[in-house]
């Protein structure tokens, strides 16, 4: 059994790691609210960001804090463009061929970092990484709480970019009725443009706050995506609250069942949540009801 | 569509009379070229274990290079090697179309193949054809114990690094006085990392270490904090990690950032221990870690001539290059030797070889059922801003820092 102390800092580690699942999760979940699909490029497209923050950091000396504010813009510009002249035209109304064209793109994206990068595992070192924060009972290292940190403040701001903004109103009247939003006049193709843009700038935020700690391969991305996805489904497809809460709830639980049955086993735990959550509430926990 | 070249007469004279004073002018040079040996390199260059086989294609290229700069092979009349390459796609099934298509172009040997289930699939398909085939990492036992009389294994083998890891940390334990009594075991719970375990955990206890935890992680893993948790709370005096590079880069990092600090860290076929990417990247996590593992031999000017020529070319430098360089060299003796490409003569010709000039930490070869017996892992410690042998120590070129500094 362990000592308190150490379920305490597990729990803690859970909730930094979360964060980051939350980030990634809510650009899925926001891609799916509005555009209806399932965004198979997500992981790729965090793959992608992360190389950019590598390539700011190791060509132009950029900090992956300072790259933020350039990679995330790149990012959303990369996403409006991609959805607008890309997935848009491709699908022809169409919700498959929409899933089709995001996993070509997917594929397309890792083998093109395969083809730039090579395979091999990059990371960055910044003399923060190895910062902590003593707590007495254990170290929290600096980058995890920083994201965790900025992880809150991105899901309060996309908060009240839906409900206070002319653009995110849009963005909802478009979630709910595509056709009726279109009679009122607003321009749809651009608002799902938009949207695909806030999806990929999420990930590229969470690219920022994860190479100060982790490393980057050409399938990196994978790693975190298929978590984001049982998180979206957990927190109720395209609810930002759900997929916050959802994802701090994953880390937790993935940190406690790694530390009590094994690493091995600590994504078992996420399943059987999710299995468990499915039954007994199938629209997720913050999903509306059908 | 069907292409046909019409050849004019104007075109066929003027061919004819070039090629004529050609033939004129450079008599000789006509003479001495005997044909190319074409030999098969076979390595992992996409896919998972793409960046290895990235690695060893360098050592395999420059060996080719520098073995036809010398003049190809004497007893061939100056015949050059000339690269067939072969990517197995990081997958067994890769390795195996790989070796077909070498076979149909007519290769005399094939070398490479890095991770154990390629180098399982490829030399069994090399062996339908009776084809020569160098394993150059593959560690697995396996491959060298069906009784495969085409295959060759010149570096060591899982049972060999082990015991020699086991050996070396007693004899490093025992030289500093004994300070290290409990472990924590560390691995990827693949093939590699729970066999290493499983072996570590019987064999450590008659040793003299008490083993206080065993902890297995997934590849690839996204967090090491409770991994770094758990090692916290058993305090052990050493950690053997058996992990692939990102993860234990990743342990190291979070080790230091919850300040865990053990009297060692001594790796056994770790991916980051002996990489310099992992000594430069991560200066500080990286320092005093050891590892038991493939190495060249310092001792030797190619070896530290090839070293700064792959570092000049601002690459890293792993152990997949030397070995693969010394595979190459090992079947360029071998075919001046067997003074033939044909697979019979040149099979017998790496049985009986007694080929010393590689830039491994190795004696001369001698091959008992394909393996090499002189093959042997030395062990490395990372010093400032380069990795060092230690162990053993007729030819390290640093002395171990063994209980590391507080």
């Amino acid at each position: 059994m362990f000592a308190p102390d150490i379920i305490l800092a597990a729990v803690l580690n859970g909730l930094m790691t979360g964060s980051v699942y939350a980030l990634i999760a809510l650009g899925l979940t926001l891609v799916y609210g509005v555009l209806h699909i399932i965004n198979f490029a997500h992981g790729a497209t965090l793959t992608a960001a992360m190389f950019a923050v590598y390539v700011a950091h190791t060509v132009f000396k950029l900090d992956p804090y300072i790259a933020l504010f350039i990679v995330t813009p790149l990012f959303f510009g990369l996403g409006y463009g991609v959805q607008r002249f890309i997935i848009g035209p491709a699908s022809h109304g169409e919700d498959r061929n929409i899933l089709l064209v995001t996993l070509g793109l997917s594929i397309l994206i890792e083998n093109a970092m395969l083809a730039i990068f090579r395979s091999d595992t990059r990371s960055i070192d910044v003399a923060y990484a190895f910062s902590s924060i003593d707590l007495g009972f254990t170290f929290l290292a600096l980058p995890r709480v920083l994201a965790f940190g900025v992880a809150l403040l991105v899901a309060l701001l996309l908060g009240l970019l839906l409900t206070r903004t002319d653009t995110g109103k849009a963005i909802r009247a478009v979630a709910r009725e595509k056709t009726g939003a279109a009679l009122a006049g607003i321009d749809v193709a651009h608002i799902y443009a938009v949207t695909f843009g806030l999806g990929a700038a999420c990930v590229a935020i969470a690219a920022c706050l994860l190479m100060p700690t982790f490393y980057v391969t050409p399938r990196a991305g994978n790693a975190f995506v298929l978590v984001a996805f049982t998180i979206v489904v957990l927190g109720g497809m395209g609810s930002i609250p759900g997929a916050l809460l959802g994802a701090l709830f994953i880390g937790v639980v993935e940190s406690l069942c790694g530390l009590f049955f094994g690493e091995s086993l600590g994504q078992i735990g996420i399943f059987l949540i999710f299995i468990l959550v499915l039954l007994v509430r199938p629209t997720g926990l913050f999903g509306a009801r059908a | 569509m069907t292409r046909t070249t019409e050849l004019s007469r104007r075109t066929l004279l003027t061919t004819a009379a070039i090629g004529g004073a050609a033939t004129i002018a450079m008599p000789g040079l006509l003479r001495a070229q005997a044909p190319a040996i074409k030999v098969g390199i076979l390595q992992p260059v996409t896919g998972a274990l793409a960046y290895d086989g990235q690695q060893g294609q360098i050592g395999a290229e420059a060996a080719i290079k520098a073995i036809n700069e010398a003049g190809g092979i004497k007893s061939m009349g100056g015949a050059k090697l000339q690269m067939v390459f072969g990517d197995a796609r990081s997958t067994p099934e890769g390795g195996t179309a790989e070796v077909e298509r070498m076979q149909a172009e007519g290769v005399v040997a094939i070398v490479g193949g890095f991770a154990s289930p390629i180098c399982l699939a490829a030399s069994q398909a090399a062996a339908r054809y009776d084809l020569p085939y160098i394993v150059d990492v593959g560690v697995a036992d396996s491959i060298v114990t069906r009784g495969l009389k085409n295959t060759f294994r010149f570096g060591p083998g899982f049972g060999t690094v082990t015991k020699t890891a086991l050996d070396n940390l007693s004899k490093l334990n025992d030289a500093a006085g004994k300070p290290a009594k409990t472990v924590v075991l560390v691995h990827e719970d693949g093939l590699f990392g729970s066999g290493m375990a499983k072996l570590m955990q019987a064999e450590l206890p008659k040793r003299g270490f008490e083993v206080l935890d065993t902890i297995a992680h997934p590849t690839p893993s996204r967090d090491m904090s409770n991994v770094a948790l758990q090692i916290r709370a058993k305090n052990p005096d050493l950690v053997i990690p058996s992990s692939y590079y990102g993860e234990f880069a990743l342990l190291a990092r979070t080790m230091q950032q919850q300040r865990i600090k053990p009297k060692g860290i001594y790796a056994v076929l770790n991916g980051a221990a002996s990489n310099f990417r992992f000594v430069k990247e991560f200066q500080d996590a990286a320092q005093f870690v050891m590892d038991c593992n493939h190495w060249h031999d310092p001792r030797k000017p190619v070896a530290e001539a090839l070293r700064k020529q792959v570092e000049a070319s601002g690459k890293f430098w792993t152990y997949n290059i030397p070995l693969n360089y010394s595979c190459v060299q090992l079947l360029a003796d071998a075919l001046e030797t067997a003074g033939s490409g044909d697979k019979a003569k040149l099979t017998e010709a790496l049985t009986a070889s007694t080929f010393a000039g590689h830039i491994m930490p190795y004696g001369p070869t001698k091959f008992v059922n394909g393996q090499n017996e002189g093959g042997a892992p030395v062990n490395t410690q990372v010093q400032g801003a380069d990795i060092k042998v230690i162990f053993p120590t007729d030819f390290a070129d640093a002395k171990p820092i063994f209980p590391v500094p507080a």
